[in-house]
């Protein structure tokens, strides 16, 4: 028995591989892993707030996120899940009322929130809707305060929505979302810039993919 | 052979699958018609969990230094602050939780708050907000609020809660104890 595990390097046939150190940014069933440069970036930002920081997670709930934030930030995160109210407004055909959806959901006071993850948010938001958002955004984040979202070059009629679950602090995990998606906007970032007027872009990274990585941040 | 009975061991089951029992313990038996109880432990007396079967429920305040599965409806407010709470698969809260952990298997409207760790599982479902140094949410839990998860941000909850209640010493009505949060998912989501 000793001699056939010998044989066999301690490992039986068939049994997997132990995971590496490094194999956690690996891809899990066509989830892709996705270097980010703007989510480090935005980490930076958020780390040197000098009170724990609030964060905003426009996104749904992803454990891993939760437990990230947690470790590395240790701070108030906000789980807004707007994909959810998008998703509960197309089903009822009712997007038209998302912008003021949007105009009277958040509670949070003028320049409290650190942070804002948009992921790729507004590129399913018809114009209106994405104003509306930005100009919320625009109103809570305060001085220092960062934002980060994620852009498509090029429009598309139909499309998914994308879980964004962080891997580590350089890479996300691109994973499907059971939401009903809709049409992708591809906004000009002159548009970006003007929608989020009274913060400046800090940094903009177009990867691979095509998708621009944009980073805002509130003047000190 | 090596086998052997075990004088102190509890007879009560502790995990969440134990809460199809109806439930056995005094605690569970007498809880249904009370709206406010204290559990002591006796001395000498082993760390033992505590059952409270899915068909009793409890409008008002428990407190509590024992191990607590919850497989029915409690309205009101849970305080366990030296103990895990497990709210079972059939559990169904609507109250304010305090605990050293929480383990959601159920359904809990309300905020929570735990000195160590809240652990939302599979199907668990949390609309209110989380206070705890340690948050894990499973794949398929359903969560809507806000996770502080700030360094000793649960102390000066708990500190704030005591002056809350002094002021408040004589409301263990059901109304009275009802969080704000707790009334309507709507309104949790609009107070945030």
């Amino acid at each position: 028995m000793l001699s056939d595990l010998l044989r066999w390097g301690g490992k039986r046939p068939g049994q997997p591989d132990a995971p590496g150190p490094g194999e956690a940014a690996a891809p899990r069933g066509g989830e892709p892993v996705v270097p980010s440069k703007a989510f480090p970036k935005f980490l930076a930002a958020i780390a040197t707030q000098p009170a724990p920081p609030l964060l905003l997670d426009f996104g749904p709930v992803i454990g891993p996120n939760v437990s990230f934030f947690g470790e590395q930030l240790g701070c108030k995160l906000f789980i807004e899940d707007l994909f959810a109210d998008y998703d509960r407004h197309a089903r009822g055909g009712t997007l038209e009322a998302l912008p003021a959806t949007i105009a009277s959901r958040f509670r949070h006071a003028e320049a409290s929130v650190d942070g804002v993850l948009c992921w790729d948010f507004f590129d399913f938001l018809q114009k209106p809707a994405a104003q509306a958002l930005a100009k919320e955004i625009v109103r809570m984040v305060r001085p220092g305060g960062a934002v980060m979202g994620f852009f498509c070059t090029s429009s598309v009629p139909s499309a998914p929505f994308t879980k964004y679950e962080i891997v580590d602090d350089k890479s996300l995990r691109h994973r499907p979302h059971a939401g009903i998606g809709g049409a992708r906007q591809a906004l000009q970032n002159r548009d970006i810039i003007k929608m989020f007027d009274g913060l400046v872009v800090s940094d903009s990274f177009l990867l691979k993919n095509n998708t621009r990585e944009i980073l805002l941040k509130r003047r000190s | 052979m090596w086998k052997r009975d075990e004088p102190g061991k509890p007879s009560t089951p502790a995990g969440p699958g134990a809460g199809s029992q109806p439930a056995s313990t005094p605690l569970a038996a007498e809880a249904a018609p009370t709206s406010k109880m204290v559990n002591e432990p006796q001395r000498g007396q082993e760390r033992t969990a505590v059952n409270i079967g899915k068909s009793v429920v409890i409008k008002g305040e428990l407190n509590g230094s024992e191990d607590l599965t919850v497989e029915g409806q409690v309205e009101g407010k849970i305080e366990l602050r030296q103990s895990v709470l497990t709210i079972g698969p059939n559990g169904r809260i609507k109250a304010q939780v305090f605990a050293k952990s929480v383990i959601i298997l159920g359904e809990v409207t309300g905020n929570v708050t735990a000195s160590e760790k809240v652990d939302i599982r599979d199907n668990g479902s949390v609309d209110g907000d989380i206070t705890s140094p340690r948050v894990a949410i499973a794949e398929g839990a359903h969560f809507r609020g806000s996770i502080d998860m700030q360094k000793g941000s649960v102390k000066s909850e708990t500190k704030s809660e005591k002056t809350t209640d002094k002021s408040a010493a004589s409301s263990t009505t059901t109304a009275s104890t009802a969080p704000a949060a707790a009334s309507s998912p709507a309104t949790a989501g609009a107070n945030r």
